[in-house]
């Protein structure tokens, strides 16, 4: 990005004039200009108000925080709220869960709109090809409350339609939801339903942009379409797909913790509990505002930290930083 | 791409395997929905019996009658519509001058403008000082508390603002020339000449606020404000414990697994409606989505 703030100014005469000279100019230029500054202004305040002020009122991280002495109010207590947090059982379980949970569907999640867009480019057949896409996108646009209720309806023991099929085939009904080792399957399972149609959206635009000669050679070549996939498609878009992989990692702690709290209960927590769902029953369900802000304030700064080094390397091996 | 009668048997039959495989796909995709609507419009017992698979059994409106006879459905049906509209607005409002002041190369500072803005994508206070936020300056439990403290996102605005500086110096000279001030510049130069990115931005808002529950969740408390997600949850909440308790409420005509599937249904339909038109433009919204700052 190149910084042409001064740019203006430079280009006009007079610039040698003394000290004063300098505040004429820019006393001219807000004259001039005060239009965007007023553009500006209400995004500004936007962000001092809603994104910069809690950021001032993490301290309660630090602080034993009581309703009516408010977040400048109350004492300094230092790093115990962090020390309780490393001696809980149930912020390591949070922690553990959060990893768990985004490593698996990274793992299996991530491969899904690959294989999709690869799919749906060998399709020939136009009209096939947009209705199909059309309903795969669909469930992105779908509430996670909505995703929940179907979860619910499906999988419900006597109602659902997995049990069901499960009866027909000669199994037992299984109550999933409240059986700890079913959450993850079943919360990744929704996850790549949901997204991974959606997803396929940024990889068939990078294959939209392969040369198209190079399966022009191919077919001189006598490949099979087969080997024009694996051989060209799949290298041509690898660079987006690295992009896509660091990005994900990038965002390792952004569990869709909304859809965990409409599907986990007390005794699936032992698998589903993130560090967010942590945050919100100590937190706002259980008004340990301070503790639950530590927590929060732990997962900040990991996450920056992923961030951070995802942009890093993305810079290193392409030479586009994501931002 | 290649010619169709350079197909060899192989290929062939890798067409045709893929486009079995797409289907399948596509089918379980969609089974989801159709399995809901045919919940929501079968009889409660053969619902609550789990015999319904893909149509109705027992064809019955009964469980539509009891939702839309329901006044809290239709207060937070409305109260969806006011989010999503008033919150898409007020959005804009905000958004599209502050991304126009931001591309301005003239902007002083602007360097630091835009790092304050793309600082808020990479750290994030969390949700307790956010809720701490709320409920100090006054805001929670109100509609306008709602649409303001979610007015803008950096992703948005950087997305906007690319565009804006996309577009060459030369088309806004002519209007200068005239005499038109910096808003006049904006609105007759700028936004015509950008409507795909703020069609993208609508889109992305509109979804972000008809989906959103989970701050309306935690942040109103007075039921006649809450949106239809978060009177989706509460439904859906008491079909859970039911389920726990074994107590599902079988009534002849409905259940609570068919009102359910009902409110879904209803939630789901403006989205359908709407499907179509915004399709076309996410291919192009996620096209400059890939292009951050």
């Amino acid at each position: 990005m190149v910084d042409h703030t001064s740019s203006a100014a430079v280009n006009e005469p007079g610039r040698e004039v003394a000290q004063d000279g300098h505040w004429i100019r820019i006393v001219d230029h807000f004259k001039r200009e005060w239009q965007i500054y007023v553009m500006l202004l209400p995004m500004i305040l936007w962000f001092v108000v809603f994104l910069y002020k809690p950021m001032y009122g993490l301290q309660v991280a630090f602080k034993d925080y009581s309703i009516f002495r408010g977040v400048a109010g109350s004492p300094w207590i230092g790093f115990e709220h962090f020390e309780t947090l490393l001696y809980s059982d149930q912020f390591a379980r949070a922690l553990k869960n959060t990893f768990m949970i985004s490593m698996l569907s990274l793992c299996f999640g991530f491969p899904v709109p690959i294989i999709l867009a690869l799919m749906f480019n060998e399709i020939t057949n136009q009209l096939f090809k947009r209705t199909s896409q059309t309903i795969v996108y669909l469930p992105h646009f779908i509430s996670t409350v909505i995703i929940a209720g179907i979860v619910i309806t499906a999988f419900s023991p006597s109602a659902g339609i997995v049990n069901q099929f499960l009866q027909w085939l000669g199994i037992e009904p299984i109550y999933f939801l409240i059986k700890p080792e079913w959450f993850r399957p079943i919360f990744i399972g929704s996850g790549i339903w949901q997204e991974a149609g959606f997803s396929s959206i940024v990889f068939l635009a990078a294959i939209a942009g392969v040369n198209p000669s190079l399966y022009e050679s191919a077919v001189i070549d006598g490949a099979s379409r087969w080997q024009m996939m694996w051989k060209i498609t799949l290298p041509s878009i690898l660079p987006t797909i690295i992009i896509m992989l660091i990005i994900r990692i990038g965002n390792l702690l952004e569990v869709g913790f909304e859809l965990i709290i409409l599907l986990y209960q007390p005794a699936t927590y032992e698998t589903a509990d993130v560090i967010n769902t942590f945050i919100y029953r100590q937190g706002i369900q259980g008004a340990q505002y301070d503790l639950a802000a530590a927590a929060g304030l732990f997962n900040a700064v990991v996450a920056f930290v992923l961030v951070m080094t995802a942009n890093t390397i993305s810079r290193r091996l392409s030479n586009t930083s994501l931002w | 791409m290649a010619n169709m009668n350079l197909y060899s048997r192989g290929d062939k039959m890798f067409v045709r395997l893929n486009m079995l495989l797409i289907a399948i796909f596509t089918i379980s995709t969609l089974y989801p929905f159709i399995y809901i609507a045919a919940v929501s419009l079968s009889e409660g017992s053969a619902a609550s019996a789990g015999t319904v698979f893909w149509r109705p059994i027992g064809l019955t409106l009964a469980a539509y009658d009891y939702v839309l006879a329901e006044p809290l459905f239709w207060s937070s049906y409305r109260n969806t519509f006011i989010y999503t509209f008033g919150g898409t607005f007020v959005s804009m409002l905000i958004i599209v001058p502050g991304a126009y002041a931001l591309s301005k190369p003239q902007l002083f500072g602007r360097r630091y403008f835009n790092l304050f803005v793309a600082f808020t994508m990479w750290f994030n206070a969390g949700l307790i000082p956010f809720f701490l936020n709320m409920r100090d300056l006054n805001l929670m439990d109100s509609y306008f508390g709602l649409i303001i403290a979610f007015a803008c996102n950096a992703f948005n605005i950087i997305l906007l603002r690319n565009f804006f500086e996309s577009i060459p110096q030369s088309f806004e000279e002519a209007a200068r020339m005239d005499g038109a001030n910096e808003f006049q510049v904006l609105w007759k130069v700028y936004m015509p000449l950008s409507k795909p990115a703020l069609a993208t931005i609508i889109l992305f808002c509109m979804v972000a606020r008809w989906n959103g529950f989970f701050w309306a969740m935690v942040l109103l408390k007075d039921e006649q404000k809450i949106p239809l997600q978060v009177y989706l949850r509460q439904v859906i909440a008491t079909l859970a414990d039911d389920e726990e308790f074994g107590l599902s409420i079988i009534d002849a005509t409905y259940s609570v697994e068919t009102v359910t599937a009902a409110i879904m249904v209803c939630s789901i339909i403006p989205v359908m409606i709407f499907y179509p038109f915004i399709q076309k433009y996410f291919n192009k919204g996620i096209m400059l989505g890939g292009v951050k700052e």
